[in-house]
C-alpha cells in the first residue's frame, strides 16, 4: 500500500494521519517534533514513502513548505507540536494567506480532556489561527480524522489557494478508527466558481477589440492556475499584440524577454508600466487584486480606463478599484474562453495599436531602472544584474527575503518560467527567503536555488542554514549585504527628515565564519571587478553558501510611486536628489505607509 | 468605491467615505459545527465591519443547517464586501442581503421581529398602569406575583424601544431581547 490509494480499515490516529498525507500524494513534510505530535513523529519513524524534514524553527517549516508549494505547484505541509509550535506557524500561515499559497499545517494538541485546563503547551489553535488560515479544523473523533486531512487538501488547493490548520489531540492520535481514503464529493457549501460567466468573457472580448490604448495586468493567480493559465496568456498576448505588466506575484507567468512585456508595475515598478496603466483606455487585470502597492493614490489610479478583471475569489472584485466588466472565475478556464472567443470573433487591429506602442517606446526610453555605475564599489543593481547574467541559463529559482533588494530582484532579475520566483508579497515576511529556498530546493534537489537576501532579513531565520547543511540541500544565499535596514532607511529619509533611528546594524556577524560554523561555504566579494568569479564559486560549489556581497551602503531603490501619488507622479532615479528625497512626501501622505 | 469619485490617499489608501452608511438585514445559511459562529463574528470584527443585531440558531436539524441573521451598517460599497467575504468561509452555504431584496421585490424593507423579555417590579399605580400599556402593545405576562410582572412582547425593534422607554418609570427592572429574526415577504425562500 505503498503510494496507491488505500481502503478503509481500522488503524490509530496517528496511522491515519501518515497514511493521508501518502494518499494526497504528499512526499516531504516539514516540521519540528513535541510532546503533542510524537506519536505522529513515531509513525513517520517506520515508513518510508513521506520524508520528513526536521528544521530549526517552525517559522522555517512554514516557509519552506511555501516555498515548496509556489516552485510545485503542490500543496506544501507543514508537521508542528501544540502551543508554541502552533503560535510559531502564524506568520508563514498568514504569509500563505495573503500570497494564496496551498499550505497544509498540521499542529499537535493536548489530549481532548485538558482542552480549556491551561495545561502544559496548550494554546487555543484553531481560535489563533482562525483569521490567518483559509479554513481550519480541531479534531476531536478519530473517526472524522481522515476525511478532514482530506478535506483540509481539498479546501488549501481549490478555489483561492491558502492555508489550512488541522489541530490533533495526542488522544485522537492514539486512538483507533475506521480511515477512509480521500472523497470525490465535497461538501456542498465550499463549491468555488471556476468557469466564468461567457456573456462577461464575450463583454470583455468586445471591450478589448474596441481598444486603442490596452494593457494586461497580470498577477500570481496566473500562477496559481498552473502552467496552462501562464501558456494561454502568452497566447493572449500573441493574439492582441497589447502590452503587458505583471506585480511582484506574477513574474514569469509572462517571459520577460517576450516583446509586449514593459516590466513589473506598482510601487517600485518601471515607469513605462505604471505610464502605460495611468493612460490606458480598458485594463485587463488577470488574477491581481489592485493591492495598495500597485494602485499608488487610488482616486488617481487610472482615470480614463474600462477595467476587466478576472479572479476566483469574488470578494477581490470592486474590492478596492470599480471594475467594469468583472469575471468570477479560475484564470485558466476564463482565458481559454476568452482566447477562443477572441480568435472566432476578434482581430487584433495591430495598426491602431502604434500610436500607443510609440508612446510606451517614449517612456520606456526614460530608461527608469538606470543607475550610476561605480567602479570601486559594488552597486546593488549591478550585482544582481551580474547574478541573472551567470545563471539564466541554468535550472534557477529564486527566493528573496523583504526590502530594498527584493525589489532590485523584481526589477533586474528578469523570469521566463512560472514558478521560478518565490517572495513575500502581500505579507512582505523579512526571514521569508531562506526557508523557502531551502523547501524549493527539497522539491528541486538538482536545481539551482538562490535566495537574494538583504543582510537584516537574512538574519531573521539564518538557523535554517543548519537545516540545509543537514540535508545537503545547496541553497545560495546571496546577501545584499548594505548594513541598513535598507528600505526601512528609505523610508526615513524620504519622511523623517533623514533621522535614520535603529536602522543601522553596528553589529554585522561575520558571514563567511557564519556559513563556515553552520558546515556551509562562505564567500565574501566587495569589488566590482570580482564579483563575476565570486558568483561562479558560489555556483560550483555543492553545499550551502552565504555570499556577503558587500554593496554600496546608502543606494536607494527607485524608480519609486511615493506616498499619496500617483502613477504619473513617479521619482525616477535621475530626478532623486537628496532635495526631491525630502519633499517627495507632503503631509498628508507622511502619515501613510 | 469608484476610483474617480476619491479624495486624496495613497499607497496605504486612506479615503474619506463619501457614500452614505446603511442599515442592512443578512441571512446567512452556515452548517451548525463547532467555530462557524466565531468565523462569523472574527470576520466581521477583524475587517472592521459593524454588527447592529445578531441572532443565531439552528433551523434545519436533520441537515445541520443553522441560519444567522446579522444587521449591520455600512456603505453600499462595503455591504457587498461583507456579503462576499462572508460567502468565503468554508461552512457558509448562502448569504442573502434580506434589504436588497425586498427592494428588488419593490418591498421598503424585509419582515423584521424581535422578541424581548421586560421584568417590571412596582405596586399601586403604577403597576396597574403597567399592565395596562402591556395590553395595548399587546405584550403577555409570562410571570407575576404581587411586586411584579414579566412581560414578553415580540414586534418590531421600534415598537420594544417604545415599550421598554414606557415602562422605564413604571419599575423597570431588566430586559431581555433577541435580536431580529427577519425573512422576505411573498412565496418565494432565501
Amino acid at each position: 500500500m505503498s503510494n496507491g490509494q488505500s481502503e478503509r480499515r481500522e488503524m490509530t490516529g496517528a496511522e491515519m494521519v501518515v497514511q493521508a498525507l501518502k494518499d494526497n500524494g504528499v512526499k516531504h513534510v516539514f516540521g519540528y517534533p513535541g510532546g503533542a505530535v510524537l506519536p505522529i513523529y513515531d509513525e513517520i519513524f517506520q515508513q518510508d514513502d513521506v520524508e520528513h524534514i526536521l528544521v530549526r524553527h517552525e517559522q522555517g517549516a512554514g516557509h519552506a513548505a511555501e516555498g515548496y508549494a509556489r516552485s510545485t505547484g503542490k500543496a506544501g505541509v507543514m508537521l508542528v507540536t501544540s502551543g508554541p509550535g502552533a503560535t510559531n506557524a502564524v506568520t508563514p500561515l498568514q504569509d500563505a494567506l495573503m500570497d494564496s499559497i496551498p499550505l497544509v499545517c498540521l499542529t499537535g494538541q493536548v489530549p481532548t480532556s485538558l482542552i480549556g485546563s491551561d495545561a502544559f503547551q496548550e494554546c487555543d489553535t484553531v481560535g489563533i489561527t482562525r483569521p490567518c488560515t483559509k479554513h481550519n479544523w480541531l479534531v476531536k473523533d478519530v473517526n472524522e480524522l481522515a476525511a478532514t486531512i482530506h478535506e483540509a487538501f481539498h479546501v488549501a488547493t481549490t478555489g483561492r489557494p491558502g492555508p489550512v490548520v488541522v489541530d490533533i489531540p495526542k488522544d485522537v492520535q492514539f486512538a483507533k478508527g475506521m480511515y477512509v481514503p480521500p472523497q470525490t464529493a465535497p461538501r456542498t457549501s465550499y463549491q468555488p466558481k471556476v468557469q466564468g460567466d461567457l456573456d462577461k468573457v464575450k463583454a470583455a472580448v468586445e471591450l478589448m477589440a474596441g481598444a486603442k490604448r490596452p494593457i494586461i495586468y497580470s498577477g500570481g493567480g496566473v500562477i496559481n492556475s498552473g502552467s496552462e493559465a501562464s501558456h494561454l496568456l502568452r497566447e493572449l498576448v500573441d493574439l492582441t499584440g497589447f502590452p503587458i505588466t505583471s506585480t511582484l506575484m506574477g513574474l514569469g507567468a509572462y517571459p520577460a524577454s517576450g516583446k509586449n512585456w514593459v516590466g513589473m508595475l506598482g510601487m517600485h515598478g518601471t515607469y513605462e508600466a505604471n505610464m502605460a496603466m495611468h493612460d490606458c483606455d480598458v485594463m485587463i487585470c488577470i488574477g491581481a487584486r489592485f493591492d495598495d502597492r500597485i494602485t499608488g493614490r487610488l482616486n488617481a489610479f487610472s482615470p480614463n480606463s474600462k477595467k476587466i478583471h478576472i479572479d476566483i475569489d469574488p470578494s477581490s472584485i470592486n474590492k478596492n478599484v470599480h471594475t467594469d466588466v468583472p469575471i468570477i472565475g479560475d484564470v485558466g478556464r476564463v482565458l481559454e474562453d476568452l482566447v477562443r472567443l477572441w480568435r472566432a470573433s476578434a482581430k487584433a487591429d495591430k495598426k491602431a495599436l502604434h500610436p500607443w506602442w510609440e508612446q510606451i517606446a517614449k517612456w520606456r526610453a526614460r530608461d527608469s531602472l538606470a543607475y550610476k555605475m561605480n567602479h570601486d564599489v559594488i552597486m546593488p543593481q549591478y550585482a544582481i544584474q551580474r547574478l541573472y547574467a551567470l545563471t539564466k541559463d541554468m535550472d534557477t529559482y529564486i527566493t528573496t527575503e523583504v526590502g530594498q533588494h527584493q525589489m532590485w530582484a523584481a526589477q533586474h532579475y528578469h523570469f521566463e518560467k512560472p514558478n521560478r520566483w518565490m517572495t513575500s508579497g502581500g505579507l512582505g515576511t523579512m526571514g521569508y527567503g531562506l526557508p523557502a529556498a531551502l523547501g524549493v530546493q527539497i522539491a528541486h534537489p538538482n536545481a539551482l536555488v538562490i535566495d537574494i537576501a538583504g543582510d537584516a532579513s537574512v538574519q531573521m531565520t539564518m538557523q535554517e542554514m543548519s537545516t540545509a547543511v543537514q540535508y545537503n540541500a545547496p541553497i545560495k544565499i546571496f546577501i545584499l549585504n548594505n548594513q541598513y535596514m535598507g528600505m526601512v532607511r528609505q523610508w526615513q529619509q524620504l519622511l523623517h527628515g533623514n533621522r535614520l533611528s535603529h536602522s543601522y546594524t553596528e553589529a554585522m556577524p561575520d558571514f563567511v565564519k557564519l556559513a563556515e560554523a553552520y558546515g556551509g561555504h562562505g564567500i565574501r566579494c566587495d569589488k566590482p571587478d570580482e564579483l563575476d568569479d565570486a558568483i561562479k564559486e558560489m555556483i560550483s560549489v555543492k553545499k550551502p553558501v552565504l555570499f556577503d556581497c558587500r554593496v554600496a551602503t546608502l543606494a536607494n531603490c527607485f524608480p519609486m510611486i511615493p506616498s499619496g501619488k500617483a502613477h504619473n507622479e513617479m521619482l525616477l532615479p535621475d530626478e532623486a536628489t537628496d532635495e526631491a528625497v525630502a519633499n517627495a512626501i507632503d503631509a498628508k501622505g507622511r502619515e501613510l505607509v | 468605491m469608484n476610483a474617480q469619485l476619491q479624495p486624496t490617499g495613497s499607497a496605504y489608501f486612506i479615503a474619506k467615505e463619501t457614500e452614505k452608511p446603511e442599515n442592512h438585514t443578512l441571512s446567512v445559511l452556515v452548517d451548525n459545527e463547532p467555530g462557524v459562529l466565531a468565523r462569523v463574528i472574527g470576520l466581521f470584527s477583524g475587517r472592521g465591519y459593524n454588527i447592529e443585531s445578531l441572532t443565531v440558531s439552528e433551523t434545519e436539524h436533520e441537515k445541520h443547517l443553522s441560519r444567522i441573521t446579522i444587521v449591520t451598517r455600512g456603505t453600499p460599497h462595503v455591504l457587498e464586501q461583507i456579503k462576499h467575504q462572508l460567502e468565503r468561509i468554508v461552512p457558509v452555504h448562502r448569504v442573502v442581503d434580506l434589504t436588497v431584496r425586498s427592494h428588488e421585490l419593490g418591498q421598503e424593507r424585509p419582515l423584521e421581529r424581535e422578541l424581548a423579555l421586560v421584568k417590571v417590579a412596582g405596586t399601586g399605580d403604577s403597576r396597574v398602569e403597567a399592565l395596562r400599556l402591556a395590553d395595548a402593545f399587546r405584550a403577555s405576562v409570562i410571570d407575576a406575583n404581587t411586586e411584579h410582572f414579566i412581560f414578553e412582547i415580540t414586534g418590531k425593534g421600534s415598537k420594544l424601544d417604545q415599550f421598554i422607554a414606557i415602562m422605564k418609570p413604571l419599575g423597570l427592572v431588566e430586559i431581555c431581547r433577541t435580536g431580529v429574526a427577519a425573512m422576505n415577504r411573498g412565496p418565494q425562500g432565501m
